[in-house]
């Protein structure tokens, strides 16, 4: 009788314990596009989106406050715009670099523009529209540094942010550099200014706009030789095609009509750099 | 005053006492003043770096809402692992051994796992599972949930067999079951003898929330460090400032625990078997 | 279970665990001692020194170790020079546990004065009254009674202690919890197996360690 009651409130506990997380992962999972027409689908329904962007990226994916600011931002906001959100609806979450792909697997945003490069690994994962733009693995170091390229950092210190491309780059081919890894870019200046590490690597542009910034002003230089190609692409639900394909159509646009120039113009553009073409023969990695 | 260790100063000792007191507090000096050199040496301690701490704004758009996520977490991991912690505390103590011995596997495997490891599993592994997204808060909490859960569930258990035997002798006499002994006579007791453990677990809790950041869970340390950094370069700054506020707080929440204490223990409830020892085995056991 | 019997990745566990053990080994022994340390110098009657022990402990235990041991390697190591080696892994190794031992030892400092609370002051006033030295009193009659009493709380701290060395990874050490994250990565199929066998290894070495620590408090305690 008394262990009827115990595992009458048992299950009653569990029932309201597995609704809590249902309704948490359901809501989670209904707007993760597990409906037929993905992203478009999602967008045209409930006219909002979830995008992953990055938060500490000086002109490329900032969080300054409440606001996100960036070259990435902009061209998040083009995109959502193509498939009929406004920019007001967008909601911003913050990525790393290692959590974009569970992140996209897990339904938590729709889309991640993130200084995403693409790459077969990651295309196992999840899929890729773009790339919007290609940049290149540099090095940032010491305004009087002698380092001019990766072939000189044998027996020397870089440091990078774990989860990304470029770590993985140093880790694969340069395997007489000490990669010293952190979660964020904001650790790895104070070490190069201090002299602990020699240089700091990723994307040419990220590098760029912490060389930029106002405090390190001076102090720093992007050595300017990029040893690889970083596609940017845009991370969405793996096969999710017809979406994937509908984004290239809106950066196709965005090319044409002078929108991407603006994008530029108005984030990355302010440090004198004209803005890229887009090339439109190069959006084929829907597959 | 005499204590266990030193005695009553007498003349010779208090002399020896002056001269290592000056001693000492020129050495300690010294070393400050070293540390202060060297930070102002590195640049650390320019006004820029420190500038954005004096602005509302910096307060308002990266510590406070920082704070509030972390607090968010830790105090519904509380009220999570109160719970969790009482439910098996009484499982533990069942005379059922198909009840005790799981129940009792559980606090033990879960007191035994490194918290970043489960939250790790959680967040990165669990998806793959369910094929579902986990929100990060949830993550954070479910394994805050779980070890701090297992902590109290045994100090609940030593707390409700604290309680003098001629309670439960007294209340079977009288005819009660298990049950209503335990939910009349033990918890209530057990519970306000543990008060002053529960709060020293609340602010391990608290510290341990600072592992969130590492998941990109926007706490105090994701937020005030990381973004504030990537927004200011003053990362070694925003770090001192988020250590004094987690210290402030810490300490208002110890304060309190000994408060309650000195409180529980004037109304008479006492837990036998070396108080300080029990009280410093839950404070000490969350580390 | 086929994700270990890929050299690479058992390779990796086991290095992983190597240096959670090394952590451990090292901030134990330096934790124990500079925690006596700050005990003795908590009680001590020059005014400073109980400044400096008490401000020690709350400072560390009011503030998580992550932020700890951020400090040890953005303050000591970046802006104070203290470097340990060349080698990138060595240095973070150090820094880490002199950061784990920092922490630690306020942990243990409160547990020890915990124990010297427990011995009665009578026993001290007696042996003083006898004429023992202070050395004396410390090594005949203090310290065997409130090395019993804390045998219990150390064995806390010390499973606290291995169980935080995960946190070094913070600064890029590749210990456990980074080696775990990065298979699961890779792995995605074998979630559990990777999870249960991190976390078992643990387990299988905390848990009886417990039990341990427990049986030898109650053997050794004190029956007053």
């Amino acid at each position: 009788m008394r262990i009827r009651r115990i595992a009458a409130i048992a299950a009653v506990a569990l029932a309201f314990g597995v609704a809590a997380c249902n309704s948490d992962s359901g809501n989670n999972n209904n707007a993760g596009g597990s409906t037929a027409t993905g992203v478009v689908g999602k967008a045209q329904r409930d006219k909002k989106l979830i995008i992953g962007v990055k938060a500490d990226q000086p002109g490329l994916g900032l969080q300054t406050g409440t606001q996100y600011e960036g070259f990435d931002i902009e061209i998040a906001k083009i995109i959502a715009k193509g498939l009929g959100v406004d920019a007001a609806n967008i909601e911003w979450k913050t990525t790393v670099s290692a959590n974009r792909e569970p992140f996209i697997q897990q339904g938590t945003v729709d889309l991640v523009v993130a200084t995403y490069t693409i790459n077969d690994d990651r295309k196992t994962k999840v899929s890729f529209a773009g790339p919007y733009y290609v940049a290149g693995q540099d090095l940032l170091v010491k305004t009087d540094s002698t380092i001019a390229g990766p072939e000189q950092l044998a027996g020397k210190t870089v440091c990078s942010v774990t989860g990304s491309t470029p770590a993985k780059r140093i880790q694969e081919n340069y395997k007489d550099t000490k990669l010293q890894l952190f979660d964020a870019y904001s650790k790895c200046l104070p070490l190069l200014e201090n002299g602990q590490v020699d240089a700091v690597t990723t994307d040419d542009i990220i590098l760029a706009g912490y060389a930029s910034q106002a405090q390190y002003a001076g102090k720093f230089k992007v050595v300017g030789k990029p040893f690889s190609t970083e596609p940017y692409g845009i991370g969405l639900k793996k096969d999710d095609k017809s979406s994937c394909e509908k984004i290239n159509d809106i950066l196709k646009a965005a090319a044409a009509d002078g929108t991407y120039k603006a994008a530029w113009d108005s984030t990355l553009g302010k440090s004198g750099t004209p803005a890229p073409t887009l090339d439109t023969t190069k959006l084929t990695n829907c597959g | 005053m005499s204590t266990v260790l030193y005695d009553y100063p007498g003349p010779r000792a208090k002399r020896r006492n002056v001269v290592l007191t000056v001693l000492f507090g020129i050495a300690i000096a010294a070393l400050l003043w070293w540390v202060y050199q060297k930070f102002a040496d590195a640049g650390q301690l320019e006004g820029r770096l420190w500038k954005p701490f004096t602005e509302a704004a910096t307060w308002r758009n990266f510590i406070l809402p920082g704070l509030r996520a972390t607090l968010l977490a830790a105090f519904t991991g509380m009220i999570l692992s109160l719970a969790f912690g009482i439910f098996f505390a009484v499982g533990r103590l069942s005379e059922h051994w198909w009840i005790r011995l799981p129940v009792g596997a559980i606090v033990e495997f879960f007191r035994a796992v490194p918290l970043l490891i489960m939250i790790f599993f959680i967040f990165y592994g669990v998806p793959f599972l369910i094929q579902g997204p986990v929100p990060i808060f949830w993550a954070l909490v479910i394994g805050l949930t779980l070890y701090n859960g297992s902590v109290l569930a045994e100090a609940f258990r030593a707390g409700i067999r604290a309680v003098p035997r001629g309670q439960s002798e007294a209340a079977y006499a009288v005819g009660m079951r298990k049950s209503q002994l335990m939910r009349y006579i033990l918890v209530p007791q057990a519970a306000r003898a543990m008060l002053p453990v529960i709060v020293s677990q609340l602010v391990v809790l608290l510290k341990d929330t600072a592992l969130g950041y590492i998941i990109a869970y926007p706490e105090l340390l994701q937020r005030g460090v990381n973004d504030l950094a990537a927004n200011f370069g003053n990362v070694i700054q925003a770090a001192i400032v988020v250590a004094v506020i987690y210290i402030i707080i810490n300490s208002l929440l110890t304060l309190f625990a000994n408060w309650l204490d000195r409180r529980t223990r004037r109304l008479g409830i006492r837990v036998p078997g070396g108080t300080g020892a029990l009280r410093t085995t839950g404070a000490v056991d969350g580390a | 279970m086929h994700v270990f019997f890929e050299q690479e990745n058992l390779d990796a566990y086991l290095s992983g665990f190597f240096w959670i053990l090394k952590l451990t080994g090292a901030s134990a022994v330096l934790a124990l001692g500079f925690g006596v340390l700050l005990a003795a110098m908590r009680v001590s009657p020059i005014p400073v020194l109980r400044g400096v022990g008490t401000a020690w402990v709350n400072i560390f235990r009011n503030t998580p170790l992550t932020l700890v041991i951020f400090f040890s390697f953005f303050g000591l190591f970046s802006t104070l020079g203290l470097e340990f080696s060349d080698e990138l892994d060595t240095n973070q190794f150090w820094l880490g546990v002199v950061g784990l031992s920092a922490y630690t030892a306020a942990f243990v400092c409160e547990a020890f004065r915990s124990g010297i609370n427990t011995v009665p002051p009578g026993q001290a006033e007696a042996a003083r009254a006898v004429g023992l030295t202070f050395a004396q009193t410390l090594r005949i009659v203090v310290l065997p009674q409130a090395g019993r009493a804390v045998i219990a709380p150390l064995g806390s701290v010390l499973i606290a202690l291995c169980k935080n060395s995960t946190i070094v990874g913070t600064i890029g050490l590749l210990e456990s919890s980074n080696i775990m994250k990065q298979l699961i990565n890779d792995n995605g199929d074998a979630v559990i197996e990777i999870f249960l066998v991190f976390a078992g290894t643990f387990a299988v070495v905390l848990i009886p360690t417990g039990y341990v620590f427990g049986w030898l408090a109650n053997k050794l305690a004190v029956r007053r």
